[in-house]
């Protein structure tokens, strides 16, 4: 039977319309992955020898003990985003005469050969294998290894017990902060004493057997609940969420596109991944701060101007890139119904230049590290809405892989094909250019005033440009709409 | 008002759809019926400019639709859920659809009130979105909004299909009734042969994207659809 299951998932991977379709993105994906991985297993390798060289004095093991606690929170608290238990894919399987007991089976081992529990297996087996190499007894190393790998499964299996509860990610959230504040006020070791209790497991291999039963003991909760939730209206039904509704009659004032900028706004706050997209945005405001806070770049580094083209024109690239494909699933409608393409189009640049507006105001504190900073972020932003705004509409001309809003946030590729990676090079790459060029041979104020003003003369010709990309637009519908229609691409 | 011309329209080498002439005048209910793959949306598709004709043109009301948007104002239809936009509640879709045609919140409540009984207590005031409605009432919302804004031309495809027998009654008298008032023009496609003889004063027949039978309905008309499409089966069997 679970020959089948196996079968099925391989098939479920290998024929889905998505693969080999865009060779150059799994590609991508696949080199990012494999980076990722060569990454942590040098990691793995190094760190014995890295944290020798650091502490001489004290014993590896115990350094790397001292930090496992943080490692089992934080890794809870970001499986909460990224891994859910792949219920719905088990719906037809109920039909079939197949023990449920089976089927919840087959989910939880499934998922316990996710690719999120192997990522610190990574770290954690070269780093054994080094251990035994220097000399370290070989049964408490392997036990210890072991130890470990119970310890991942439990954070798999716990994290879908806790998967339905938003308290407890917060308490995770606080805890984890907590934790790491009285560490350091001094008040308590927590390294110290979760330290000991970790370093217990590589000196009394029996210990082990804790981990183990945690496993166990997780499994079998998570079994039970959905050995009895196995029906469409309970675990496996999609939950309904509960309207917000408010009211957007201010968005009146702006005229003709009011009902555009009310869906869009609609479309942002009630779908998960777009929700998402706000916030990354809002948190990318501190991507400067690793630059700034550095020394290394002086004050007029063009890497500075990047900084600011990406802050203040986070969302721009975020949300813009799938302009028109966020509202693909219906995108027939907006095609045979009575609306003017380019009102639709300016809606959304509407949006975007007001996300880049928000931006520069969030980011005018960085005028702590000097004038030039602000000079830098203001000019950026000038660039953004001139420039960048009608670049990323007219590529989005070129989008025409669907979007499906209710899928998850994380990790979501879907609408992403070779146009999202060209993009970034007029949107990012050319005002560095040329922001490195002027600067290096005439000077830092020729530089910032030039991509001021492109910004405004693109900001002047707003309509010319406009009306371009409403042609691209219209041009390029049909095959928008055969693109849109295909599900799963 | 609608007019059909040499339309044909293929996909690499399969003909799907091939229409030499094809008139519908204005306030006809006009029904289209055929088995799976006859070309029944392949048409409304091209009628609303979805997707490209591969020869020939429709023109509607004086508009070719193919290469003007001036059929728009007074053209609506209801294909399928993907013209519902799922993050919103059927209230909001109702304003949004009548912001576009023109109407106020107040003109499209006062459109809604009539449709009270076809709803049937399960559209207006659920606070849950579209995309959380069953398929019946997503099909329901989305016949009821291709109704706003005085439209000359209402295109429904399979409007039937997944409604349940007291919505399907309801809607057969609503379609009657505009098609009684001469004025709007019904186009309706149908699996159901029952339901397009009862509703359409014409009924057209697509068998492998060509027209083979155009009846103007008579008390004979479902014995005779019934016949052909007996006969069909048998030849496909065949085959």
């Amino acid at each position: 039977m679970f020959k089948h299951f196996v079968s099925l998932q391989w098939k479920s991977f290998f024929r889905s319309s998505n693969f080999g379709k865009s060779l150059a993105l799994k590609l991508l994906m696949g080199f990012l992955a494999v980076y990722l991985m060569l990454s942590f297993a040098s990691l793995g390798i190094g760190l014995y020898f890295i944290l020798k060289k650091a502490f001489p004095d004290s014993e590896p093991m115990l350094i790397v003990s001292g930090y496992l606690l943080y490692w089992v929170l934080i890794e809870l608290f970001f499986r909460y985003f990224m891994q859910k238990l792949p219920v719905m894919d088990i719906k037809p399987l109920l039909l079939y005469p197949i023990k449920k007991s089976k089927i919840a089976h087959y989910i939880l081992i499934k998922s316990g050969l996710s690719g999120y529990n192997f990522l610190s297996l990574f770290i954690a087996v070269p780093f054994s294998i080094v251990l035994m190499v220097q000399g370290y007894p070989v049964i408490n190393v392997l036990s210890w290894l072991f130890a470990i790998v119970c310890i991942i499964l439990t954070i798999n299996y716990t994290n879908f017990i806790i998967n339905k509860s938003d308290k407890v990610l917060l308490f995770l959230g606080a805890l984890i902060l907590a934790l790491y504040g009285l560490e350091y006020f001094n008040i308590f070791s927590v390294k110290e004493y979760a330290g000991q209790l970790f370093y217990s497991l590589y000196q009394n291999p029996i210990l082990v057997l804790i981990p183990l039963l945690l496993v166990i003991g997780t499994y079998y909760v998570n079994f039970n609940f959905l050995r009895k939730k196995l029906y469409l209206d309970a675990s496996l039904k999609k939950k309904a969420v509960k309207v917000e509704t408010s009211d957007l009659t201010w968005t009146k004032r702006f005229g003709d596109i009011a009902p555009f900028l009310q869906l869009d706004l609609k479309l942002i706050w009630r779908n998960k991944r777009t929700k998402m997209q706000v916030f990354i945005s809002l948190a990318m405001i501190l991507y400067g701060l690793f630059f700034y806070s550095m020394d290394t770049y002086g004050d007029t580094s063009t890497i500075y101007l990047f900084v600011g083209i990406f802050m203040t024109g986070i969302f721009l690239s975020n949300f813009g890139q799938f302009i028109p494909a966020w509202d693909s699933e219906y995108y027939g409608m907006m095609m045979s119904q009575n609306i003017p393409l380019r009102k639709y189009l300016e809606s959304k640049a509407g949006l975007i230049s007001v996300s880049i507006v928000v931006m520069f105001l969030l980011s005018i504190p960085y005028v702590y590290f000097g004038w030039k900073a602000l000079a830098i972020n203001f000019a950026c932003a000038l660039y953004n809405l001139g420039v960048n705004v009608p670049v990323i509409l007219f590529f989005g001309s070129f989008n025409k892989k669907r979007i499906d809003l209710t899928k998850s946030a994380i990790g979501n590729m879907q609408g992403t094909s070779a146009t999202q990676f060209l993009v970034l090079l007029p949107l990012m790459v050319v005002p560095s250019v040329l922001y490195f060029v002027l600067k290096t041979f005439v000077s830092f104020e020729v530089a910032i005033v030039t991509l001021s003003v492109m910004g405004i003369i693109g900001f002047a010709f707003r309509n010319t440009l406009l009306n371009k990309v409403t042609e691209a637009y219209r041009k390029r519908k049909y095959t928008m709409l055969a693109g849109f229609k295909e599900q799963n691409s | 008002m609608i007019t059909t011309q040499h339309l044909t329209k293929k996909y690499g080498s399969q003909m799907v759809l091939n229409i030499e002439h094809l008139e519908i005048p204005k306030g006809q209910s006009f029904g289209l019926v055929g088995n799976n793959g006859a070309g029944k949306t392949t048409y409304f598709s091209l009628l609303l400019d979805l997707i490209q004709p591969t020869t020939g043109h429709i023109v509607n009301n004086e508009v070719q639709v193919n290469t003007s948007e001036d059929w728009k104002p007074f053209t609506s239809s209801f294909i399928d859920e993907s013209f519902l936009i799922g993050y919103l509640t059927p209230e909001e879709y109702f304003y949004f659809i009548g912001e576009l045609r023109g109407r106020n919140k107040a003109d499209v409540d006062a459109l809604l009130a009539n449709f009270e009984d076809f709803f049937h207590g399960e559209i207006l005031g659920q606070r849950k979105y579209l995309r959380d409605l069953s398929k019946g009432n997503q099909k329901k919302a989305g016949i009821v909004a291709s109704f706003i804004g005085n439209p000359q031309v209402i295109i429904l495809d399979e409007p039937f299909a997944n409604l349940d027998p007291t919505t399907q009654i309801r809607l057969k008298a609503i379609i009657k009734d505009l098609a009684a008032k001469k004025e709007i023009t019904v186009l309706v496609s149908s699996h159901d042969l029952m339901h397009v003889t009862e509703v359409c004063e014409r009924i057209v027949v697509l068998n492998k994207g060509e027209v083979v039978r155009d009846i103007q309905t008579s008390a004979e008309t479902l014995r005779e659809l019934e016949s052909f499409f007996a006969g069909t089966q048998v030849s496909n069997e065949e085959e």
